[in-house]
């Protein structure tokens, strides 16, 4: 059987019309159909009589929106009558109409755009103060579990612990040590290319060694952890949370802060110092090969220059930071994966979140260092 | 008096599908070793098996999600695992599916899951979506106010029900259902065997389902197709029930399976 165009033809008019359907009535040729389903007579009163004697095979979707437009005429006050053997469907989406009719109509939105406003704002603050709370009680948790390891030194999960420091720090050795060589050869450049007018070339050296041990080493390495290791964080325990094993692990009265968190936190503490310890010698050894081949400043000298540039604490400036930007990371990123319930739309949404607060939190713990360093002297 | 629903009007009619001498591994493990099945239009067709004896293999297989060892799968009588990709599409808008668990698109609300292939595959406007998904919402019995939900808000029941409103959506004439009842409460779950007789005898839909629910097997299904051993041993429950594989035997005479099968013959 080939299938027929589907139309509708309308005749008649005053208080009797007559609707002829015409062809094979499926969802596609609905868009076809859409003008003459608008034709339909709106505003008139009386009979409107359908007659499917000419109508090929019926798709359900395709009479359901027939249905739904005489639906709107028989609002208005028309008698819709089939005649000429209608399919044999009608009669069950005319129950699902039926059903509906029998529903409370759903109830109006009153409110204003204003009461909308405040509720939005209100929920808002509210989430703020949930979550500024949760937050809390989260660190508080972590420290008790680093309480109960001084008691019972088994709490500390001690494989755990160095399978954290393998995975997020010697796998992450390769992309910080290039992202870091690279950085400080684009700063020492920039600066060579500043400081040869007034031929303070030497200062090249200063230059790359202070920004490069102070800020850059580490700051650098914790930006690429948190991208790298405090997403996996939130993804890994995100989805142990969407598989309930969060829940399994305290059935069998464990803790996941114990078991979770807390080993990510020190596995990663440890790793970042370490990774910064990289990040700063290749930053050295990207400075002094850009001094070797732009501004012929032999190794010997870029050493000697280095010696006198940093003072004793310059290094250790830099490093200090380090583990406290790991705990951040790692706090923030294990957090927001313990916050997931349910669904592929959280994890998404709580790993982002995850990275750019763990993020804006170690800039902002590093301005506050800035200033600390400052008026220590250090 | 006869157990299942009654035998189907296309009984004798051309299958629509032909499994035919499929083999499908992994590795060295052996899933399917020659497996043939044939479903005729307008029956409910329940395979059962023991777990990991292939059956979710055999529908991807089926669904062309996956790509068997050996073997023919033919879907209308045409062979969906040598077909170029458009004329797969076309084959694959003919049938409907729902996963074990739902496998509703998590970002999207049901309403939006509704007319996710609808917005694929047909040109239509926002009222008329609007008005196939409350059609497709009243025809699985939810109502609705589910439409806004997403589906990390909704019950075990209603994601299945709202799997089935999706899969309903481009008016399948075959329906693949895996394992539509399991996780519900045994209300939920007669519910929900009710409405599949519903539809297919309102829409003369095909069923294919995986179950391991026996009183579904016994309520709905005209045919069940035993997986054992690689193969499979299809019959009306009747000649099931006097079949002597040792596997089937168990199956269908174990405490549960006698249970289920005097409740529905009483």
């Amino acid at each position: 059987m080939t299938p027929s165009a589907a139309s509708l033809e309308v005749a008649g008019g005053g208080n009797a019309w007559k609707v002829n359907i015409v062809g094979d009535w499926s969802l596609a040729a609905i868009p076809a159909l859409d003008a003459q389903l608008c034709a339909l007579p709106a505003a008139a009163s009386g009979t409107l009589e359908c007659d499917w004697s000419r109508a090929g095979r019926t798709d359900l979707g395709a009479a359901w929106i027939l249905l739904e437009r005489l639906r709107v005429l028989q609002a208005n006050g028309v008698t819709v009558r089939h005649v000429g053997t209608p399919p044999e469907l009608l009669t069950l989406l005319g129950t699902l109409q039926d059903e509906r009719s029998a529903e409370p109509p759903p109830v109006p939105d009153t409110r204003s755009k204003l009461q909308h406003l405040l509720v939005g704002v209100g929920r808002w603050s509210l989430d703020l103060g949930r979550n500024a709370r949760g937050f809390l009680e989260f660190y508080g948790r972590i420290f008790a579990v680093l309480g109960a390891v001084l008691r019972r030194p088994k709490a500390l999960r001690l494989s755990s612990v160095v399978r954290f420091v393998y995975e997020t720090g010697i796998t992450a050795i390769p992309i910080v040590a290039l992202i870091a060589f690279l950085i400080s050869v684009i700063v020492a450049y920039l600066g060579a290319q500043q400081l040869t007018k007034f031929g303070a070339d030497i200062f090249v050296v200063d230059l790359v060694t202070v920004a490069v041990l102070r800020e850059l080493g580490v700051l650098l390495t914790a930006i690429i952890v948190a991208g790298r290791s405090g997403s996996a964080f939130a993804a890994e325990i995100g989805v142990m949370q969407i598989n309930e094993e969060t829940d399994a692990l305290r059935s069998m009265g464990m803790n996941p802060i114990e078991l979770l968190t807390v080993p990510r936190i020190l596995g990663l503490m440890i790793a970042l110092p370490l990774l910064t310890v990289i990040a700063d010698a290749m930053g050295l050894a990207g400075g002094g090969l850009l001094s070797l081949t732009q501004l012929n400043i032999p190794w010997v000298q870029f050493v000697s220059r280095m010696r006198e540039a940093i003072a004793p604490t310059t290094f250790w400036a830099g490093i200090i930071k380090a583990p406290v930007f790991a705990f951040l990371i790692a706090m923030v990123g294990t957090y927001r994966g313990m916050q997931v319930r349910s669904s592929a739309r959280e994890l998404g949404r709580l790993t982002t979140m995850a990275v750019v607060q763990s993020i804006f939190l170690v800039i902002l713990a590093d301005a506050l260092f800035a200033i600390l360093f400052v008026n220590l002297d250090f | 008096m006869p157990v299942g629903a009654q035998p189907s009007p296309g009984a004798d009619a051309a299958p629509i599908i032909r499994v035919r001498g499929l083999v499908n591994r992994f590795g060295k493990q052996i899933v399917h070793d020659g497996l043939d099945m044939e479903v005729r239009p307008q029956e409910i067709f329940g395979i059962v098996g023991g777990s990991g004896t292939g059956k979710s293999v055999l529908l991807r297989t089926i669904l062309g999600l996956q790509q068997p060892a050996s073997g023919s799968v033919e879907l209308y009588g045409r062979d969906l695992h040598r077909m170029e990709r458009p004329e797969r599409v076309e084959i694959m808008k003919n049938y409907g599916v729902t996963f074990q668990h739902g496998a509703l698109i998590s970002s999207l609300t049901v309403a939006e899951n509704i007319q996710l292939p609808l917005r694929e595959y047909m040109k239509l406007t926002e009222p008329e979506l609007d008005a196939l998904v409350e059609l497709n919402l009243r025809l699985v019995g939810l109502s609705v106010d589910a439409a806004g939900k997403f589906p990390a808000q909704l019950s075990g029941g209603m994601v299945k029900r709202a799997a089935l409103a999706r899969s309903l959506a481009l008016e399948p004439k075959l329906l693949f259902l895996d394992e539509p009842t399991a996780g519900l409460d045994p209300i939920s779950a007669a519910a929900f065997d009710t409405l599949l007789l519903y539809l297919q005898s309102q829409l003369h839909l095909t069923v294919v389902m995986i179950t391991h629910d026996l009183d579904t097997l016994f309520r709905t299904c005209t045919r069940v197709g035993v997986i054992v051993d690689g193969h499979m041993i299809s019959d009306s429950l009747d000649g099931l029930l006097k079949n002597d594989d040792p596997w089937i035997k168990e199956y269908f005479h174990g405490p549960r399976a006698r249970a289920a099968e005097a409740h529905h013959d009483g």
